[in-house]
């Protein structure tokens, strides 16, 4: 075993083992901080694939941006679940029966793919690989127009997360 | 070297605990944040097949840019919502949020 | 600029006025109609230049002025998105700038811009009128419609999306504008949403279109997983994958591949012109407000339709040999004719100015569907831009008519249908531009001789139908040509000949210039249309104009169309036009106030004309009140009410008494409080547990969801493998 996969190996423990806690977890508040713990374990993950780009990304979007969101928004709605000791709903058997069936369902589908012993490619060295992402998000016979419309649905999303939150009526 | 399973799995875990917490849990918030944990999964998914199947090309990569961008938006605008029913309802609880029965 | 990034550009001034409007300027009237006005104006201008310089094109047909972009990365090779003007495109796209931009105009005055707010006006009701005056001399005049500016934003996005369809160079993005324009009929013709009436009638040509549209997604469907590409060029204009489609067999009703998806795609047009049996909205369509009418059936909708039958013809005639008709040609020619003479009934019987101009654009656009199926490509298109003309003019002139009579309403006070003929008379007099612009395009509608562009299109669609030896079709033509000359003068004699038979006819006004300027312009392409197609054989005329129209729009076809040459096509349509004008004026000439019409006297076979042979009745008696019962009894009432509620409910009632049971024969004496929550808890659980099954709460879903899918996925794999 190399270390890398030891490496590997640690962060996906911690990983899911955060995940778990963000389910399990009695307050909202320490879900939310399992969650920023969680989500820095992907980022790591994101490393491990030398996808260097993303992994920054990650940080940035999600443990400092989307993370914060749910901290404010746990905090502003923190008095309503209180006196409600049950955190999951009656039917969680059923969601665990769904959830599990389908994990075990995605790995016997795995156990039969013989795809996995193809290796990692080999990446240019240097900033090439990010440079190639970034002409191809902005190249006309790229991915220009996806791209456009990505930032239009974040300005329409932002406009719309205004007007539903904000209270109008005053 | 880690071999292209190992991601799999790893996302499959990810991916089924973010669907139990939006299956099972009450809170709306809760939910929302196992749906990140799914889009997560989905990312480490997209990009591992990026890095084993199709690097060095970039294709793959904007699909990963595309994701963490509506995730973005579904996030706020998932937040407001809640926001919104909770000012009006004094509740987040997914449960009491069914205006929509008929 | 390049004529094609001007192709580019032509849709996007509209949208860029519905954006406006909507985000920015729709509290002010007059900002919002003038960008609305600017969309249309430059997308006028734009059109007319690509229009030009793709006439001055010669080999236009085989290399259409074309440019796309890579969008979507499919297997192996990009799906690209782009825009084509061709000479069907560019004919299509002459006419609906002309008749758009019209219509926008019209809209200004239609609407009473300038006038003042009414009295008791509130959005969603058409306006009741003002006083103005001092309490002495006070007097009602026309007030301005409440929602103006959002009128001028929805219109603009019909615009935006009736260009884009017209310069589209595949199916996806024809199918995408075919679609925005579905959702702007809806919201027009519902624009008065506070009549019920306008309401359902906005519903109902929603839905009636939508199951055309659903047949035209599958033949979309099915022509990419055939060919690999929906361009209109590479699939349609290639005769290798035309042949290869004709001689694959689709195994449904012995149709060929092209076939089946040729028919599959004319559904689409079936429903989107109002064609037999997806007709119904249409006639409901006039809820709307007039130029949304002229919009619908005469510049945009119902032209989209049709221009789709035009695009898809190759399709539709792969692998004819001579004049024989393929069997897709032959259903579309069958629905076509029978349209034809059917709407023409109904119309003869109607008493609403604009339910008569309704039945006859249906009839018109049989017309065209007849001429497609017969192989008479060029006359059907020559119909549509003609007829976009004349019926634009009839619809506008009609609601200038409304309009004037509704003054005239508001002066006297009277309680009459300001839309109702047997209401007017005599309007000669009152509204002379109206009137001479009416009769231009009724001519033009009926197909009177040499001089009006009506007839010249008619006689080559009967001239197509005869030439190919196809009787019944020329025959059911002709006699359709007759009714529509009939009705046409019916109505004219009705509305301005004649003495006023009602107050508010003596006192309706001409209306201003905004409204009839956009009708004497339309009079003009009713009437001079016509000369760019006259045939080179036509006796003494032929000739003397070249017949630009044939060769421009002809070169489109890889064979060569070619006709029987006899008189007796031009001989039919002389005497259907004006003996169907002259019966009309024969018979309507003198109708009184308060008299019969005088087509009664055929007793039954009127009454099946005015109640429309009882379709609608039984649309609603097959498919509504069935599908009402299935949701309001089966559904609801029997299995979500009685049914589930009663297992659930009656599981917990079974609990519960077994709980009561236990609790007060077993629990208390036996064990006395020793088992608190014992079986029948237990059972009652079970039953409040299976509650939430009928809960409404979205989380429940989504795990029967999963489940579903999951269970699916393993029997799939199970089975599969």
């Amino acid at each position: 075993m190399t270390g890398l996969q030891v490496v590997f190996l640690l962060i996906g423990a911690v990983t899911l083992a955060s995940a778990v806690m963000v389910v399990a977890a009695k307050r909202v508040m320490h879900a939310a901080l399992w969650l920023i713990l969680a989500l820095v374990g992907v980022a790591a993950a994101y490393a491990t694939l030398e996808a260097s780009f993303f992994a920054v990304m990650q940080v940035a979007v999600y443990v400092g941006a989307i993370a914060i969101l749910i901290i404010f928004a746990a905090m502003l709605t923190r008095r309503s679940m209180e006196d409600d000791p049950a955190r999951l709903n009656k039917g969680w058997p059923a969601a665990l029966l769904a959830a599990g069936g389908l994990l075990a369902g995605l790995v016997y589908l795995f156990s039969r793919w013989t795809g996995f012993s193809s290796p990692a490619r080999a990446l240019p060295e240097g900033g090439e690989n990010i440079a190639a992402l970034g002409l191809a998000l902005t190249a006309p016979e790229g991915f220009l127009v996806p791209f456009e419309v990505a930032s239009l649905l974040l300005v329409a999303a932002m406009i719309g997360a205004i007007y539903v939150a904000g209270d109008l009526r005053k | 070297m880690i071999p292209l399973s190992w991601y799999l799995i790893f996302a499959a875990c990810l991916f089924c605990i973010g669907l139990f917490g939006v299956l099972a849990r009450k809170n709306a918030v809760t939910i929302l944040m196992g749906i990140e944990l799914m889009l997560n999964a989905v990312n480490i998914n997209l990009l591992a097949f990026w890095r084993y199947l199709w690097a060095p090309k970039a294709d793959g990569q904007v699909f990963v840019a595309i994701v963490i961008v509506a995730a973005a938006a579904e996030a706020a605008v998932g937040l407001a919502l809640i926001i919104s029913a909770y000012r009006r309802r004094q509740t987040v609880n997914a449960n009491e949020m069914d205006m929509l029965k008929g | 600029m390049t004529t094609e990034s001007l192709i580019w550009l032509l849709p996007l001034p509209p949208l860029a006025a519905f954006l406006l409007i909507v985000l920015f300027t729709n509290r002010s009237k007059a900002l919002s109609h003038s960008l609305a006005l600017a969309g249309a104006g430059t997308a006028w201008l734009g059109s007319m230049i690509v229009f030009f310089r793709a006439v001055g094109q010669h080999d236009l047909a085989e290399n259409p002025i074309h440019i796309s972009f890579n969008w979507l990365p499919m297997v192996d090779e990009w799906f690209k998105m782009g825009v084509m003007i061709d000479p069907a495109g560019a004919v299509t796209l002459f006419f609906v700038a002309w008749t758009v931009l019209m219509i926008f105009i019209y809209s200004v005055g239609y609407h009473n811009f300038g006038q003042p707010k009414g009295d008791h006006d509130r959005p969603g009701l058409p306006p009741h009128g003002a006083t103005v005056g001092d309490k002495k001399h006070a007097h009602k005049v026309p007030s301005v419609e409440p929602m103006y500016s959002r009128f001028f934003a929805l219109i603009s996005l019909f615009a935006f999306a009736m260009f884009l369809l017209v310069v589209s160079d595949n199916l996806l993005l024809f199918y995408i504008a075919w679609e925005i324009m579905g959702f702007c009929s809806y919201a027009l013709i519902g624009f008065w949403y506070g009549k019920e009436s306008a309401r359902n009638a906005g519903v109902k040509a929603f839905l009636t279109t939508r199951v055309g549209d659903v047949f035209m997604l599958l033949g979309i469907v099915g022509l990419y997983s055939a060919t690999g590409s929906l361009n209109f060029h590479e699939v349609l204009g290639n005769p290798d994958t035309l042949a290869k489609l004709a001689a694959a067999d689709s195994g449904v009703l012995g149709l060929s591949l092209a076939g089946l998806l040729g028919i599959l795609l004319f559904i689409g047009t079936v429903g989107k012109s109002a064609q037999f049996p997806l007709h119904v909205w249409l006639p409901d369509a006039m809820e709307g407000p007039t130029p949304v009418s002229a919009m619908i059936h005469a510049a945009a909708m119902v032209s989209a339709g049709v221009f789709l039958a035009v695009r898809t013809f190759p399709l539709v005639s792969a692998g004819r040999v001579g004049e024989e008709l393929t069997s897709a040609m032959m259903v579309m020619a069958f629905i076509g004719a029978f349209t034809a003479l059917f709407a023409s009934t109904i119309a003869l019987a109607q008493n609403d100015i604009k339910r008569v101009l309704a039945y006859s654009t249906i009839a018109q656009l049989g017309y065209m569907i007849a001429a497609l199926g017969v192989g008479a490509y060029v006359a059907a298109v020559f119909h549509l831009v003609t007829h976009a003309f004349f019926k634009a003019l009839l619809f506008l002139g009609s609601g200038s008519v409304i309009h004037g009579m509704e003054h005239g309403v508001l002066h006297t006070g009277e309680k009459i249908d300001p839309q109702d003929m047997y209401n007017m008379g005599g309007l000669k007099d009152k509204m002379p531009v109206t009137f001479w612009t009416f009769v231009a395009g009724g001519l033009a509608l009926s197909g009177f001789p040499l001089v009006t562009a009506g007839f010249w299109s008619k006689d080559e669609i009967l001239t197509g139908a005869f030439g190919g030896h196809h009787w019944w079709v020329f025959g059911t033509l002709a006699v359709s040509a007759l009714l529509t000359a009939f009705y046409t003068m019916r109505q004219i004699t009705l509305t301005f000949l004649g003495k006023p038979r009602t107050k508010s006819a003596e006192h309706a006004s001409e209306n201003k210039t905004v409204m009839v300027g956009p009708l004497v312009v339309l009079a003009v392409f009713a009437v001079g249309a016509g000369w760019a197609g006259i045939p080179e054989k036509f006796p003494l005329l032929g000739g003397l104009i070249p017949n630009w129209f044939g060769e421009f729009v002809g070169s489109m076809l890889h064979e060569e169309a070619h006709h029987a040459e006899s008189i007796v096509p031009l001989l039919t349509s002389l005497v259907v036009s004006l003996g169907g004008l002259y019966l009309g004026y024969m018979v309507y000439r003198d109708v009184k106030q308060g008299s019969p019409d005088p087509l009664a006297r055929m007793g039954f076979l009127y009454k099946v004309f005015k109640y429309k042979y009882g379709i609608d009745e039984l649309y609603h008696d097959v498919f509504i009140r069935p599908a009402v019962w299935i949701s309001e009894v089966f559904t609801y009432r029997w299995i979500d009410k009685g049914l589930l509620d009663g297992i659930i409910e009656g599981i917990g009632k079974v609990a519960l008494t077994l709980g009561r049971l236990v609790r007060n024969y077993i629990d208390i004496p036996l064990w006395n409080e020793g088992m608190t929550d014992g079986v029948g808890g237990g059972v009652r659980r079970t039953g409040d547990a299976l509650r939430p099954v009928q809960s409404g709460r979205v989380q429940m879903y989504m795990v029967l969801a999963v489940l579903l899918v999951l269970v699916a996925s393993v029997l799939f794999l199970f089975f599969a493998a």
